[in-house]
Parts: structure tokens; sequence; C-alpha cells
């Protein structure tokens, strides 16, 4: 239950409008929150997940579907893949670590997009990586409180 | 025992990428996957709607707060605009009139009447690295796949995906897009792509000694089929002759509030057939990078 709340609102936080300076800033939240469940519960969030829920990223963008989904399920694998890793690194190394799962997931998403429309792949585009790092530890805070709570009840 | 885990990991990886990679492929190349992603996309519309609330919701405070002075203001001077507007639409109807009047003497074609269709902007933020905007009309309302989109001052975009009750419409500054346009001075012939900045187009393959000024009006030209005849497009804004290059190289201010409009036209044609009944992939002017071979023979005025 708490999975599928938090992907609502990572969704909702990718869609809601933002002044025009900060769409640059805005982090993949749903690729973050992504994470965070395949490394928490790895046997029940995993590339198949990741999967569909980047599917569902592409329909709520109105984008080319399988853009999102193919990138989801590379960010579902790599964090399957070191996920005894990450899980025992300390939270700066796991904020890194993220940065470079968000670098190959946008690099892998560009290099499609390019395919299909010619896309500007300059510093710009790798801002929300950067700003993906910067939030992770919140995110991780945040998701470790509501998974308490809703475990208590 | 982790050994195996890994390995039928990389093994589900490998079929869900295939998986992706085909989606993509039908999803670009054909109209099929269109019902799919509607009726997805049921499911996910509540979410745009909640997506739009805090902007709503800003809104209404908003409005709130406004003076009774300001609105008064405001009232005028759309009181005024409105008469102006009416004054000018008699002397339209007496101008079509006589028009039709003239193309029927000739025995032209004569115009399409085109139907209308008000449609409200839904204020999400789609992906940022193409110009997408999402509308409150879809499937339900009638919409369908190339439909040309207007805002009150000129030519928008084209409804590229049809959800049963939103559509998302690729605007003409999207870098895969382009308008068959032509210069209202002198009907010379172009084609207007999308830069990806939102106040810029790029008139392309236009010979080095092509008649266009700065400041000329580009009208929609009707070729293709898509867009509807005489809508303005864009005014240029800025012309290099280069005499090393073939092609002038020239830029062009949409005249559509690309970024501002909350509101926006849905144009049926008179014969106003779906697009998802054509070919899949016929996309004759719009989305496909046009063939340059067709763009060289553009003549000059006409």
């Amino acid at each position: 239950m708490a999975v599928i709340l938090s992907f609502v609102i990572a969704f909702l936080l990718t869609l809601v409008p933002v002044p025009e300076w900060a769409t640059m800033y805005r982090p993949d939240w749903v690729a973050l929150v992504l994470i965070y469940w395949c490394l928490e519960i790895p046997d029940r969030i995993g590339l198949g997940v990741g999967w569909i829920i980047g599917l569902m990223v592409d329909i709520i963008q109105a984008n080319l579907l399988g853009l999102n989904a193919l990138g989801m399920t590379l960010v579902g694998y790599l964090a399957n893949r070191f996920q005894y890793r990450l899980h025992m690194f300390p939270w700066w190394q796991q904020a890194i670590s993220v940065f470079f799962i968000l670098v190959l997931y946008r690099a892998l998403v560009g290099w499609l997009r390019g395919f299909v429309s010619p896309v500007d792949l300059s510093y710009g585009y790798w801002v929300p990586c950067l700003t993906g790092m910067v939030v992770w530890p919140l995110i991780v805070i945040i998701l470790r409180d509501v998974r308490r709570t809703s475990k208590a009840r | 025992m982790a050994r195996e885990t890994s390995t039928t990991g990389l093994f589900r990886f490998a079929l869900l990428v295939c998986l992706s990679v085909v989606v993509m492929i039908v999803d670009f190349r054909s109209h099929y996957l269109q019902y799919a992603r509607s009726a997805l996309a049921t499911v996910i519309t509540p979410l745009h709607v909640v997506a739009t609330l805090p902007q709503e919701i800003a809104e209404r405070i908003n409005i709130w707060f406004v003076s009774s002075e300001g609105l008064r203001g405001e009232h005028q001077t759309l009181k005024a605009e409105y008469a102006q507007l009416k004054a000018k639409l008699q002397k339209m109807q007496a101008l079509e009139r006589e028009n039709q009047n003239l193309r029927y003497l000739l025995d032209a074609a004569e115009k399409v009447p085109e139907r209308v269709l008000m449609a409200e902007l839904i204020q999400v933020s789609l992906d940022p690295y193409t110009h997408k905007i999402l509308v409150d009309k879809g499937l339900n309302d009638g919409a369908h796949v190339g439909q040309p989109v207007f805002d009150p001052s000129g030519v928008m975009g084209q409804i590229t995906q049809v959800m049963p009750f939103t559509g998302a419409v690729t605007l003409i500054t999207d870098p895969s897009h382009a308008v068959p346009v032509q210069v209202q001075r002198n009907g010379l012939r172009a084609i207007a792509f999308g830069t990806g900045s939102a106040g810029r187009l790029r008139i392309s393959y236009l010979s080095n000694n092509a008649d266009i000024r700065v400041g000329d009006l580009l009208l929609s030209s009707g070729l293709g089929g898509r867009f509807p005849r005489g809508y303005p497009v864009a005014t240029v804004n800025s012309v290099k002759n280069d005499p090393g290059e073939a092609f002038l190289k020239i830029d062009a201010v949409p005249m559509a509030e690309i970024d501002r409009a909350s509101q926006v036209l849905l144009v049926w044609r008179g014969s106003g057939k779906s697009t998802l009944t054509q070919n899949p992939g016929d996309d004759v002017d719009g989305m496909e990078e046009p063939h340059i071979g067709i763009l060289n023979q553009v003549p000059g005025p006409e």
C-alpha cells in the first residue's frame, strides 16, 4: 500500500507544474522512489515493476511508449543487482551510487529519444541527476518513516 | 544460489529490454497502440486532474483577491475590444460572401467550412524535452490524431495522442514538428520547423535569392492537408544570407502564444475523417521530416 502511494505521489511530483526556471532541476522522482523500493524490498519490487511503472510514466507524459519503460527497467536492474552492496553503504556513498544510476538512466533515455526527435543533451539535461542525488537522503528518510508507520499498523 | 538469481535477473532484464524496444517501435511506426494507451490513460487521467489542483487553488485564491476596481477596468477594455471585433466581423461576413461568390464564378474549389471547439489546457508539465501540452478534449469529444490546434492568434500545433478525456498536442515548436507555410506577401512556400525553444521556428530550404524579409507574415499553406489554409503561423524575425551556404538561415517567431495560452481551439475540417483510419505511417506533413527533394522544387512567387 505504502509502495503504491509513494509511486502515485512520485507521479504527481513529476506532473505538478513548476515555474519555468525550476523545470530544469526537477529530479526524476519516480526513478528515485523505484530505487528506494528496489533496495528495501527487492523480492517484491524489481525489473518487472520498474517496467510497468516506466510505461505509466510514458503514458502520463504523453511520450513514446516504452521509452521510460526501458529506462526504469535499467534502473530496477541496477538497483537489484547491487542491492546488497548499496544497502551496506553509508548514506553519502548511496547517494553517489544513485547519481550514477540516474546518469545511466538519463543516458539511455536520451539516446533513445535521439532516434525519434533531435534532442539537446547539454549540461541542462544532466542536472536532474545531481538534484536527484541531493534529494536522495530526503527520500530515504521519508519513505523509511512511511514504511515504519505502515508496518506498525 | 546468488549466481543463479543474477543470471535470471539478467535474463529478465534482456527480456524486458526487448519488450520495450518492440513497444517503442510499434508505437512510433503505427497507431496500433493508440487503444492500449487510451485504456491505460483512463486509469491515469485522475492523476492529471490532481496534479493541476495546486495551480487551480492558487488561481481561485487569486480571484478572491482581485479588486473590483481592476475587474471593472478589465471589463471596460474587453467591452471595447468586443465592439471592435464585432465591427470587424461584420465586414468579414460581407467579404466572405463576396469571396464565395467570386470563387463560385471562377469555379474554384470552395473553402471547406470548419468546425471549432474550445479546449482548456490542463496545467501539467509533461516531458520537458518535448514541446507538448495536454488539453481537456479527447476521444469523447471527437478529437482525433492529426487534428490541428489553434489559439486565438495563430497555429499552435496538432493532436498527436488522444485519450478518452484528454489529448496531447505537439506544438509547432517541437523539434520533430514541421508546418508547411506560405509568405503572406507573395505566396512563397516554405516549411517551418520547430526548434525546441518556445519562441523560435526555423524556416529551412529557401534558396539564397528567395524573396523573404524580416517582418513577413507566414500563413499555413494547407499543403499536406493537415493544417487548413490561411492561418497565421509566425512572423519572420531574422534572415541571414551566408553566400557559402546553399540556403537562407531564417528564424521566425510563432504567432500563437505557445507557452502562455490557456485556451486553445480544436478545428475539424468539413469532411472531418479520423486520421486513425488512414494508412499508419503516412503522416504527410507535420510529424515527419519532409523529404528535401520535394522541398527543392518549391517554386517562387506564383
